[in-house]
């Protein structure tokens, strides 16, 4: 009986889904709202194709609030994360940003995060809302004296602005990728921060919970066409950017996944080094490609690639018109131009390895 | 652009949000306005052999859009006579006109009696609003 009601309250709490600050600004711009990751997120409000292609030709606005901030303190901050993040905080100072990856002791990936540096001694992390608990947890567990760890994702609100247009858009000056900056968008104080997950100039904006609805508001005034999750994934595949839990997860490595770049596996210990190190020795026995459909198909998530090859990520390019995606294959069919069959249902359909990106803007 | 919501008086509807238009021993068959809805703009339509039969309840093709892929289920069984290319050519045509242009195919009758377990408009509605 009470297994029964343990088992009844468990499934009222997988149904509670998580609402970002925004989520009556999304209702009443129309959005589809749909459960993700455990959050009631917008998929799309006018459609994935314009809304992609608002990004890709102008500006677009994405409410990423659901993803994880987690603030990493203390004088032995750096050292802690030094031994737990693949890429190098020595490269970076004060206003300087890192795409990184937070190894297991295989050499697996518990999550790749953009690392913040705040200030000496002070980092934000930002995760995916996925795996804001297993990263939290991750790094609370291996807290070191004179280092802190603190969930502040419900604190934050999160905005990516994207598109050729975006900083133009926000009145706000040119800046190198990947660093940020304390400043102000429609009169709401906001970290600044250029980075995003499109492939297209832009920032992402984090400020308070409470000020998000202002900070969305100006940025919609501003001409930012409002975008949901299905074009943040065409996006984002485009320009071959992995999505954790499909590209890489605990069970595939940085090597295999072309993320070498951001191991530093000459400059420092961090966990799983030995495994990467050997696996980048020998060369990994499969590697994660970017393909491009030869017929009208569309390739889709977990179908097979003849020769023991996997799709991990596939959709249709609304850039390219044409079927498109990323999985693993052997490394012997892994170079530029291999042919490869894809069982769409049941039916093979010819694909080519192709450079990544797949999409790059005509210059 | 996409259509605004409708479902036409003359068509027949199947549950599972397929139309067809009867002309004798004839039928024009098409997914609804509610069915292009739920996708999203279509980019890919896998459709039958040519040749070959549909039947009634049964799947005879694919309508896929960015998203999420789809059956389609045949409302009547029937030989094809026509495949409509201009969906293989341009898929969105169904989100532009999914009763009139995003026609899918046109078969020939095997069974006019089959046509009498089809809904009316008013059935459809009903079933959209209280599935």
């Amino acid at each position: 009986m009470w297994d029964a009601v343990g088992a009844w309250l468990a499934s009222r709490r997988m149904q509670t889904l998580l609402r970002t600050p925004l989520r009556e600004r999304h209702v009443a711009a129309g959005a589809r709202l749909v459960p993700f990751a455990g959050w009631e997120m917008p998929v799309q409000y006018e459609g994935v194709i314009p809304e992609h292609k608002a990004v890709r030709s102008d500006c677009g606005v994405f409410d990423v609030s659901h993803m994880g901030e987690l603030h990493v303190e203390g004088p032995k901050a750096q050292e802690l994360l030094q031994g737990l993040l693949s890429n190098d905080l020595e490269r970076l100072a004060d206003g300087g940003a890192q795409y990184t990856l937070l190894t297991n002791e295989r050499g697996g990936i518990v999550d790749d995060l953009i690392v913040y540096r705040l200030e000496a001694g002070h980092f934000l992390i930002v995760c995916n809302a996925s795996n804001r608990d297993p990263v939290y947890a991750w790094l609370k567990e291996r807290e070191i004296r004179g280092s802190e760890v603190r969930d502040a994702s419900d604190e934050y609100a999160l905005l990516a602005v994207q598109g050729p247009r975006a900083l133009e858009r926000l009145g706000l000056p040119e800046a190198k990728p990947f660093t940020h900056a304390m400043g102000s968008v429609g009169g709401v104080e906001a970290m600044i921060a250029r980075t995003g997950y499109t492939g297209e100039e832009g920032c992402e904006l984090m400020c308070p919970a409470e000020d998000a609805v202002e900070l969305w508001d100006a940025v919609v005034q501003a001409g930012a066409v409002p975008c949901g999750l299905g074009a943040r994934d065409t996006l984002r595949l485009e320009v071959c950017y992995p999505l954790h839990g499909n590209d890489i997860t605990p069970d595939t490595d940085a090597i295999s996944a072309g993320l070498g770049w951001t191991c530093a596996l000459d400059d420092k210990d961090f966990t799983g080094v030995e495994d990467l190190r050997r696996i980048k020795e020998a060369g990994p026995e499969r590697r994660l490609v970017a393909f491009t459909m030869e017929e009208k198909a569309v390739p889709r998530t977990g179908m097979a690639i003849a020769g023991g090859g996997e799709v991990t990520s596939g959709t249709h390019s609304p850039m390219l018109d044409r079927g498109i995606g990323m999985g693993y294959v052997a490394a012997a069919s892994a170079a530029l131009g291999t042919e490869l069959k894809i069982d769409v249902r049941g039916k093979d359909r010819r694909a080519t390895v192709a450079p990544k990106p797949i999409y790059k803007r005509e210059e | 652009m996409a259509a605004e919501e409708s479902y036409p008086g003359e068509l027949k509807y199947h549950p599972e949000h397929d139309w067809a238009r009867i002309e004798g021993d004839e039928a024009t068959l098409g997914v609804t306005w509610f069915a292009q809805d739920a996708l999203g703009e279509l980019v890919h339509f896998e459709p039958p052999e040519a040749g070959a039969t549909v039947a009634k309840d049964s799947t005879y093709g694919e309508v896929e859009s960015v998203k999420a892929v789809s059956d389609v289920v045949a409302p009547l069984s029937g030989e094809i006579l026509e495949v409509n290319q201009k969906v293989v050519d341009a898929p969105e045509t169904v989100n532009e006109d999914p009763y009139g242009e995003g026609w899918l195919l046109r078969i020939r009758l095997s069974d006019s009696a089959e046509v009498d377990s089809l809904l009316d408009q008013a059935a459809y509605e009903q079933l959209l609003q209280d599935p």
